[in-house]
């Protein structure tokens, strides 16, 4: 009983905070409700989309749109808009499993070198410089022509990738809510480390994984587009943005620009308002710029 | 004379600094019988917060304890393993810090915070404990302390919540609280209100109370004994009445002295000690009181004075001026 009043609480006092934001940052709300409407059609595109991903149909290849196909058919005559609908799915899957992935390493490695310090914490810094001096394309081409393309693969680079640079901000945080006077009371009352870790350190440095997490996948769809542009995304039937861009797209850019228009504008409109959206995260959920 | 309960004897403390080590405690002894109340005062970098934190072995990585011993109940706290002090922390021995502001964790209720201790050290389930944490609150006279139990620090004033971190310290009745400056960051007409709760609780407990403090005020009204702390040294100890009536280290006698006198001269300026507090990096040789001593002789630039009896219950690390 008090479970389900406090999950309705949880549920009202979250729609009351995007209310808020929608007042305070439009912008960042607005963002928010574009990344709602993102994640909603990346759930049920199985649903939403009026064709099936590869349904071809030869008599209406490159037609412009219309009302039966709303961003027009490409060179196979395949629906874009579907197709648009079925990529929105990969991305919201790799952008939020490798996104995941990416906080919990930024959280494990980030933690325990920021609570610790130390020599530990200098040697996995020093080595966390060494990755971030690495340019992520670079190093994102050379381990997918290693390991071979997949989303499997994906997520697990994608995630090692931002995780590991990650770490440093939330080794920040760690190390401020260190230095606050709490954790050193808990500490005088008998808690051992993990407890402290646990209970004192990670829900204070909350906000600012809940603000990585959400640009984290931002930055990982479009490097997935990137990654799929190049050829070395997921592989084809399956619909991806950036396929989508590299396959009709380029090819046929002149003679069915809606081809290329829609994955890009898609591609570009989504990670805009996860960017603003996860801004207007942060300007609410750090307290210090609280108020402004 | 009841058995002590805590003893320190001859306790040293260095800190790492980027000057080298420092000598932030000096051979300080220290003795405190169950339900007694002592007092430590002295003036900032005296090591009165020191002394208080080391006996629960929260200097951090800087501190170093380098000689004496700290007896709590028949264990020397300076060798025991982190794992039995952590059984002792909170449970037998707990610690209320100066700043009620920031001493409670922000995204945690009141209520989590209090049953805390309770489910650390008691084992006891999570809503008998939430539930104790209401008896708690309801006991430092917290109004409407059951419906408060869901609020955040952040809606309760700074007295409330110096009453909260007193509820969190008597949660699992320890035979020791010990208070650093427990007012500082509270108003004047609050302080008088925490120090009287504090009293009477440690009272109601049988427990013991060190009571850290700059306020000789608060040292004549709640205190049963006082350490007198001067350069990581204790210059005098004595019971509070005696240390009023009778102070005998020069030091002491200064601060008795800048206590404005309700019968005082109107207009006359107030007495002050001459001179700076010590650098404990770079202490004066002998009694390191001495370069603002006004009795200050040879002997003392020489060596520094051990502390000896003057009358029972009566020590003093002085070598003499009358």
């Amino acid at each position: 009983m008090s479970e389900i009043t406090a999950q309705t609480t949880n549920a009202t006092s979250l729609l009351a905070f995007h209310r808020k934001m929608l007042r305070t940052k439009p912008l960042g709300g607005v963002g928010g409700f574009i990344f709602a409407l993102f994640l909603f059609c990346g759930a049920f595109a199985d649903f939403l989309a009026p064709y099936g991903m590869n349904d071809t149909d030869m008599l209406r290849v490159l037609e412009a749109p219309s009302l039966a196909h709303w961003m027009g058919t490409d060179h196979i005559g395949r629906d874009v808009f579907s197709r648009i609908l079925y990529g929105a799915q990969q991305s919201v899957i790799i952008g939020f499993l490798a996104a995941g992935l990416a906080t919990v390493i930024s959280i494990v490695l980030g933690v325990l070198t920021g609570y610790f310090g130390g020599k530990a914490d200098m040697l996995i810094q020093r080595f966390v410089d060494a990755w971030m001096t690495f340019p992520d394309l670079v190093l994102l081409i050379v381990v997918v022509s290693i390991v071979g393309p997949g989303v499997n693969q994906i997520v697990v680079i994608l995630g090692c990738l931002y995780g590991i640079a990650g770490s440093r901000i939330i080794r920040g945080s760690t190390i401020a809510v260190r230095e606050n006077m709490y954790t050193h009371a808990a500490q005088s009352m008998g808690a051992n480390t993990l407890h402290i870790l646990w209970f004192h350190v990670l829900p204070n440095v909350m906000p600012v994984v809940i603000v990585l997490f959400t640009t984290r996948v931002g930055a990982v769809i479009l490097a997935e587009a990137g990654l799929s542009f190049l050829g070395l995304g997921i592989p084809p039937p399956v619909p991806t943005w950036g396929s989508m861009l590299s396959g009709g797209g380029r090819t046929y850019m002149y003679v069915g620009p809606w081809l290329a228009l829609a994955p890009g504008l898609a591609l570009t409109v989504v990670v805009y308002a996860i960017n603003v959206y996860g801004d207007a995260l942060r300007d609410m959920l750090d307290p210090r710029m609280r108020g402004r | 004379m009841m058995e002590p309960l805590l003893t320190i004897s001859d306790l040293s403390v260095t800190f790492a600094t980027e000057r080298g080590r420092v000598q932030a405690l000096d051979g300080v002894s220290l003795e405190l019988a169950a339900g007694e109340t002592l007092a430590i005062v002295g003036e900032s970098g005296s090591g009165k917060s020191v002394t208080a934190l080391s006996i629960l072995g929260l200097l951090g990585d800087a501190g170093q304890v380098k000689g004496g011993s700290i007896e709590f109940q028949g264990e020397d706290l300076t060798r025991v393993s982190a794992a039995r002090l952590r059984e002792i922390r909170g449970n037998q021995i707990a610690f209320i810090f100066q700043e009620p502001m920031s001493s409670l964790n922000p995204v945690l209720t009141i209520g989590t915070q209090v049953a805390e201790p309770i489910w650390l050290h008691h084992k006891k389930s999570w809503p008998e404990a939430f539930a104790e944490a209401g008896e708690l609150l309801a006991k430092v006279a917290i109004p409407d302390a059951a419906q408060r139990l869901e609020d955040y620090p952040h809606q309760f004033s700074g007295g409330m919540r110096q009453r909260v971190m007193i509820a969190m310290a008597l949660a699992c009745q320890p035979k020791l609280i010990i208070a650093d400056e427990p007012t500082t960051a509270l108003d004047v007409t609050v302080q008088a209100q925490i120090l009287s709760l504090l009293k009477n609780l440690t009272k109601e407990l049988g427990s013991s109370l060190i009571l850290i403090t700059h306020d000789l005020g608060v040292v004549a009204r709640y205190a049963d004994k006082v350490a007198v702390m001067y350069g990581g040294r204790v210059v005098e100890t004595a019971s509070a009445l005696d240390l009023y009536k009778n102070p005998r280290h020069p030091y002491t006698k200064g601060l008795m002295d800048s206590i404005p006198k309700l019968d005082g001269d109107p207009g006359s300026r107030l007495h002050t000690i001459e001179g700076q507090p010590p650098d404990l990096s770079d202490l004066p040789s002998g009694c390191a009181f001495h370069p603002r001593c006004p009795y200050a002789h040879e002997a003392c630039t020489a060596s520094k004075p051990p502390l000896t009896a003057i009358a029972t219950n009566h020590q003093r690390a002085c070598f003499g001026y009358e």
